[in-house]
């Protein structure tokens, strides 16, 4: 992609070995954007795996009626801190923060982001919030047990911790902010020479499109849990109607934010599947332009469709008639990235390596998801199933299943770029086969009891659906195994694999024209940009 | 862009500014003393909006940056009344 590629050692440690701090410090107070990526991604990691155990023993919990291992209040809680570590700790930061630190300055030519600085600030907020909500676990009445979504009236009454907890997600929320406002930042100003509008890879795109919202949407979730804060502290009555307050207005107010939110955490990683697709069909991404606007559209159209998560919440008809209209909407887009997808690994070469086994599995686990998406969007059939298993199975679908998935093939594709070696792929293909198997028992198994009348985040159940429920619980176990056979095998491979060169993939962005793992300032001379992102014939690679 | 000497803005600029800020405040006030109904809202949010407009447009020197800082700020403001229209769906028309 470039006419003037360094080749420095192919040996070197690159920027793993060169820290302005000695030990921990070269990390926790370090401006390099590749290792606050890696901060971020091993945070990350970490919070994974709490959420998957906490994911787990759910599970186990809903083995059998009444009660298996925890009590109800328990069950709560940790149904909770499961989706509040998941949506605030890992998926929403999962791609943008790890990755798109890692990879985005390097695809776009830049030494670093436009303000590195801002960028430690934004780790360290994150870290920040999540203490605090480590905190509010054990402080005041206890762990929060509102749901992730902190819904009005409880939210406001509960005794446990949740006022704590809003200061955590405040922070984290911040954290998200200027992590976008660095990326619009550095995609506007910091593109190496050549590298034009039409020659950004398209993961990098979907980072744009993603910081965007990121940067309009993420201050409405601020304003909306500084309210509950504000109404469990001095009670200001703005969602209480004995005090002339509308409680709908919360659930207004945290759509607004958390619907776009949903798309903060795919498009990335549709942007993840959009980059590896073309290296392992070693053909050009069919319809660039069309993947790049259909970015832009899931991001403004996904910003309008919010309400839809409130047919059964009292809003007026006309609301939910021009809500589900809009919704359908962001199907179009969708749809447009998964056929350039498909038209793209038409008549390619294919080499089935890891990313592509993970991003396959995305294309088609998302789709799954989306399609149930518009059983749960359209109005009529979303008061069946509204707040029932169902719903549970389309979202993990679509954000396990779809950006769990990415973030999975963002690993095998990238980290052998950023360690330098690589781990064993038959491991890792046997691992993605575990995975995809566990997931499919679990949640189609959900999906299916959900239709049955099953509802979320109850503790018991009729014993009709004891058979689906054990059957989910099994595929989580086989899930589980998966995970921790590809993370055993991804860290075997940090520390011990194989050296690979620059390009293992052969791909043509800028990031394979530096070496493994990339030096400091990135480039020894700045790059000069003379052809497309998945041009591989100019590239050589053809 | 405010490094440039040429767009140092007199304080008697900024003065009027406020008094009229001052003034809208006033505005906002008497009229929700009168019930106008529906239209309560929009004239409040009218004078907010206007109110904003000149903050951002003289005290954060909007009014001398780049149209490519004037486009991102129009989309963000595009945005929030979208956000702010659709909700009057429900708020409007609820039964």
């Amino acid at each position: 992609m470039t006419s003037a590629a360094p080749a420095s050692s192919e040996t070197s440690r690159g920027f793993l070995g060169e820290a302005r701090y000695p030990g921990i410090f070269g990390w926790i107070f370090s401006t390099d954007h590749k290792r606050i990526g890696l901060l971020y991604l091993w945070c990350i990691i970490a919070f994974f795996c709490i959420g998957a155990t906490l994911g787990v023993l759910i599970r186990l919990e809903l083995w059998a009626p009444g009660r298996t291992i925890m009590d109800a209040q328990t069950y709560n809680a940790v149904f909770t801190l499961h989706g509040v570590i998941m949506i605030f700790l890992f998926i929403i930061p999962g791609i943008p923060a790890a990755f798109g630190n890692l990879i985005m300055p390097i695809q776009l030519g830049a030494r670093d982001v436009a303000f590195p600085r801002l960028n430690l600030l934004s780790w360290w907020l994150y870290i920040g919030g999540a203490i605090l909500a480590v905190i509010a676990l054990f402080t005041g009445g206890g762990p929060p047990d509102t749901g992730w979504t902190f819904y009005v009236p409880f939210s406001t009454h509960t005794t446990t911790n949740v006022t704590l907890a809003t200061v955590a997600v405040f922070t984290i929320g911040f954290s998200s902010i200027l992590t976008g406002i660095n990326f619009v930042t550095t995609i506007h100003r910091l593109r190496a020479e050549g590298m034009t509008w039409t020659r950004i890879p398209l993961f990098t795109w979907s980072l744009y499109a993603t910081a965007w919202i990121q940067v309009l949407a993420t201050p409405v979730l601020g304003i909306t849990v500084a309210l509950i804060f504000a109404e469990r502290v001095i009670g200001t009555g703005l969602f209480d109607p004995a005090q002339g307050g509308d409680p709908i207005m919360f659930q207004h107010l945290f759509w607004i934010y958390s619907h776009p939110a949903v798309y903060i955490m795919v498009l990335p990683g549709m942007g993840v599947v959009s980059d590896i697709i073309p290296v392992f069909a070693r053909k050009p991404a069919f319809g660039y332009k069309a993947i790049v606007v259909s970015s832009l559209a899931i991001a403004f159209a996904g910003s309008l469709v919010w309400a839809h998560h409130m047919y059964t919440s009292g809003m007026s008809d006309l609301a939910v008639m021009v809500f589900s209209f809009l919704t359908f909407i962001v199907a179009i887009p969708s749809a447009v990235k998964v056929f350039n997808w498909l038209a793209t690994l038409y008549q390619g070469s294919i080499l089935l390596d890891p990313p592509l086994l993970f991003a396959l599995s995305f294309i088609l686990l998302f789709t799954i998801g989306g399609l149930s998406g518009l059983v749960v969007g359209a109005a009529a059939t979303n008061i069946h199933v509204h707040d029932t298993h169902f719903v549970v199975g389309h979202f993990h679908f679509t954000m396990f299943g779809g950006t769990g998935m990415a973030f999975f093939a963002a690993l095998h594709y990238w980290l052998p770029k950023i360690y330098g070696r690589m781990y064993d792929k038959a491991v890792a293909t046997v691992a993605w086969g575990v995975i995809f198997v566990g997931f499919c028992i679990l949640y189609l198994s959900m999906k299916i009891v959900g239709i049955m009348g099953m509802p979320r985040r109850y503790w018991d159940y009729v014993p009709e659906f004891t058979g689906l429920n054990q059957l989910a619980t099994a595929g989580s176990w086989i899930l589980a195994v998966g995970l921790v056979l590809m993370f055993v095998n991804l860290i075997r491979g940090v520390l011990y694999g194989a050296p690979v060169g620059a390009n293992p993939w052969g791909g043509a962005t800028l990031e394979w024209q530096v070496p493994s793992p990339p030096p400091t300032e990135n480039f020894e001379a700045d790059p000069v940009v003379t052809h497309g992102p998945y041009d591989f014939k100019k590239a050589g690679i053809l | 862009m405010t490094e440039d000497p040429a767009h140092i803005v007199p304080y008697r600029t900024f003065i009027l500014v406020w008094l009229t800020l001052l003034a809208l405040t006033g505005i906002t006030i008497g009229v929700a003393q009168v019930h106008f109904g529906a239209l309560n809202i929009w004239i409040a949010l009218g004078i907010a909006t206007l109110k904003s407009a000149l903050v951002i447009a003289f005290f954060m020197h909007m009014k001398d940056e780049t149209t490519l800082f004037k486009l991102a700020l129009l989309a963000a403001l595009a945005i929030l009344a979208i956000f702010i229209g659709l909700t009057f769906f429900d708020v409007l028309y609820r039964s």
